[in-house]
């Protein structure tokens, strides 16, 4: 064992866990751990331009690896600028363990200088959180707090330090701890197999089924065994805007998105169905569209691994609480053993109705001209120039929207963006937390020029560590969806929806070191994008101005049914 | 319908405001509330009646049952329960007042503990409903202070809750 002191414990620990970056930002309460990390080479700290930014560096990374991402900051201002960045990945159920300095401990209560509740204040957004309270706790702590970030439904967990548990001049025993004790929690390891043989066969006698994938499945890393599932079944599948890429989305089988923006198919099949499996989602307001008249006529199956999520808004028939990995494989056994097989006659009037309903939309738009671009277009030439295989992450607002619509991910963990919470300023951060550790993979942030200004600032830290990301800024001189909100529910009464005095983006990546283009033609369309990811040393920012009267639709009526949807300005459903 | 949720809880600072916390996030109900160490020194007991529909009272449970620091729960209304609750009353005590007073305490079981020229300090134990009606048969204007503990609330028969 050696002796160390509380901020080379954490350093230590943090490279026997096998972390390889955390993204933080200095500051007094901070520091002892700071001249840690200098004295040190094994963990490689990003230095950031704001503290949100951070969080959604770690959460992209945590998104595309299934690892905890890791921050660090100070105590005050630099642990609240955190809160957006923590509460984004606990609606998405990411994990990350957010270190935040604090006051000495001898000065807690007394308003010092830079301190703040961050244990309070961070509580409502976290799984968990924890305060050392003497620095040979450090290493139980820590391990404790990647463990619950890590297992069961993952999540965010705020560790705060007090500045005298980093001294540097007093040493303890240190030993890195290889087991958690927890005996307050267990997170679930397996379905129940009575449920779940109850829920393979009622997949077998299904006449109208409909699979329904969320988050959960890439989360759980399941990919693999709902696309056996699908295959297995020939069954219609969903995925929610997080679960995109579960299933591949030029996969025969895909329905594409289901819900608010989600394609026609999807919301009539999942309206029309007898039988419902939900698959690591939890039947958000964004997708059930009017509870009381969700899926008159199915009966539902859910696997989640929060059993809180279970008839939490809708009531299902079937439950089943464990990891959708486990339970999707205890499944294929029972399927085994069963040997028996959908009837094939309902099967093929369902996928014919299915076709039917994909033809009413079947995600036409109005074509660009040469004058007037379609966001939807663009997403379609980037899909195309990056062969559908990018890490794609977005902000949030319409430009979100067509890129999950548009952009058909074929792989889990590729598609990366604020789903529950609408975190605007997401998509720069979180690209470049992937672009640090997928250096040969194209990763691409598809924004607006509301969002991207949240965390412009990042372009700096992209410099600093030579992040040649690619950003495709859809640029409708507006705050898209909530003027579309405003054209359809307000009277066009665009109330503050329009940004004035837009800087020249292509000079302001420039000062800061990188490459400018603009597309406002169509013809110079795909080039300037090929000319873009050609640019393979280079962060490369595309700001292309589209049609500022589009909307995005499909786009269900509000407390109406999943079906009830307007499919373009004047016609619905 | 009211329910009484016992819950053995680590204990650790932070940890009530936690349990606290998720009942006013998500807006669910607390009547009363109350939390001790038990036995064992590094658990606490926490009782909390609350009301609510039955898909309240299920997710009120399974999202406590999520908090790390709570170790299990038990929906003691459920179950055979006995509850308790003690109160401590001042109540206003002269003249023909006292031996009334006097006369009701002994009625609902309770005890005066503490006694001064004009005021008689009352403790009376047992359900919310008991201690209502306690100050319900006390003549207007004769109660001075009330301070009630909140609900206790332990299983019949064999059933325990502990680790």
């Amino acid at each position: 064992m050696e002796l160390l002191s509380g901020a080379d414990m954490i350093t230590h620990f943090l490279a026997d866990e096998g972390v390889e970056h955390i993204y933080g930002y200095p500051g007094g309460a901070a520091l002892h751990i700071y001249d840690a990390l200098f004295r040190q080479d094994k963990v490689q700290h990003i230095l950031v331009r704001h503290e949100q930014a951070a969080v959604h560096m770690a959460d992209g990374y945590a998104r595309a690896t299934g690892k905890a991402g890791v921050v660090l900051v100070t105590s005050g201002p630099g642990a609240t600028n955190t809160i957006t960045g923590i509460a984004t990945a606990f609606t998405d159920s990411i994990p990350l363990v957010v270190l935040c300095g604090q006051v000495p401990s001898t000065l807690i209560g007394e308003d010092a200088f830079q301190e703040t509740d961050m244990m309070g204040v961070s509580r409502p957004v976290v799984k968990h959180n924890m305060a050392i309270r003497h620095p040979s706790e450090i290493p139980d702590v820590l391990k404790k707090a990647f463990y619950i970030a890590q297992s069961g439904r993952p999540g965010p967990v705020v560790v705060d330090i007090p500045k005298d548990m980093t001294a540097p001049n007093e040493r303890f025993e240190y030993e890195y701890p290889s087991k958690v004790k927890l005996r307050s929690y267990t997170p679930p390891m397996r379905g129940h197999s009575g449920q779940i043989r109850k829920a393979a066969e009622m997949l077998l006698n299904a006449k109208r089924p409909v699979i329904y994938a969320g988050g959960g499945v890439i989360i759980g890393g399941a990919s693999a065994q709902l696309i056996k599932l699908v295959d297995r079944l020939n069954y219609p599948v969903t995925c929610t805007l997080m679960g995109l890429g579960a299933y591949p989305g030029t996969g025969k089988n895909s329905l594409g998105m289901l819900g608010m923006h989600g394609s026609v198919e999807a919301n009539q099949a999942m309206h029309n169905a007898d039988l419902v499996i939900s698959i690591g989602a939890r039947f958000d307001d964004r997708v059930t569209n009017g509870t009381d008249k969700f899926c008159p006529g199915a009966r539902i199956i859910h696997i989640d691994i929060d059993p809180a999520n279970i008839s939490k808004t809708i009531k299902v028939d079937v439950p089943i609480v464990g990891p959708v990995g486990s339970v999707l494989n205890d499944m294929h056994a029972i399927f085994d053993e069963l040997a028996g097989q959908p009837d094939q006659d309902a099967l093929a009037s369902w996928w014919k109705e299915i076709d039917q309903w994909r033809a009413r939309h079947g995600g036409r738009y109005e074509p660009s001209t040469q004058d007037c671009i379609k966001p939807q277009h663009v997403v379609e030439v980037l899909h195309k120039v990056t062969k559908g295989d990018a890490f794609v992450t977005s902000d949030v607002g319409q430009h979100q929207m067509f890129a999950a619509q548009y952009y058909k991910f074929n792989k889990p963990n590729r598609w990366i963006n604020s789903g529950g919470l609408g975190t605007m300023g997401f998509g720069l951060p979180a690209a470049m937390g992937i672009k640090l550790t997928h250096p040969d993979e194209e990763v691409v942030c598809v924004t607006g020029e509301g969002s991207i200004q949240m965390n412009i600032q990042e372009l700096s830290t992209c410099k600093q560590y030579g992040l040649p990301l690619k950003v495709v800024l859809l640029n409708n001189e507006a705050l898209g969806m909530v003027k579309q909100w405003q054209d359809m529910n307000y009277e066009s009464r665009h109330s503050h929806s329009y940004m004035g005095s837009l800087p020249d983006f292509t000079k302001l990546v420039e000062s800061y070191g990188h490459v400018g283009l603009t597309v406002r033609k169509l013809d110079e369309l795909e080039s300037t994008l090929e000319k873009a990811f050609a640019m393979k040393d280079e962060l490369v920012f595309i700001n292309v101005y589209v049609d500022p009267a589009e909307h995005v639709y499909p786009m269900q009526i509000a407390r109406g049914s999943m079906n009830d949807m307007w499919l373009n300005k004047t016609e619905r459903t | 319908m009211r329910r009484i949720i016992s819950v053995l809880l680590e204990n650790e600072p932070g940890a009530l405001s936690r349990v606290v916390g998720l009942f006013s996030q998500r807006n669910y109900n607390i009547e009363s509330l109350t939390v001790a160490p038990t036995e064992d020194a590094s658990l606490s007991r926490l009782t909390v009646t609350t009301s609510g529909s039955d898909k309240v009272i299920e997710q009120i449970t399974k999202q406590l049952n999520k908090l790390i620091e709570v170790v299990k729960l038990v929906d003691l209304t459920e179950g055979a329960h006995i509850e308790r609750e003690l109160m401590m009353v001042k109540l206003k005590a002269v003249g023909s007042q006292r031996g009334e007073v006097k006369r009701t305490v002994d009625i609902y079981r309770g005890q005066i503990v503490d006694v001064t020229n004009s005021v008689y300090t009352v403790q009376v134990a047992g359900n919310s409903d008991k201690l209502d009606a306690f100050i319900k048969s006390i003549a207007e204007g004769s109660v001075l202070e009330v301070v009630r503990s909140g609900v206790s609330g332990i299983a019949r028969g064999e059933k325990v809750l502990s680790l």
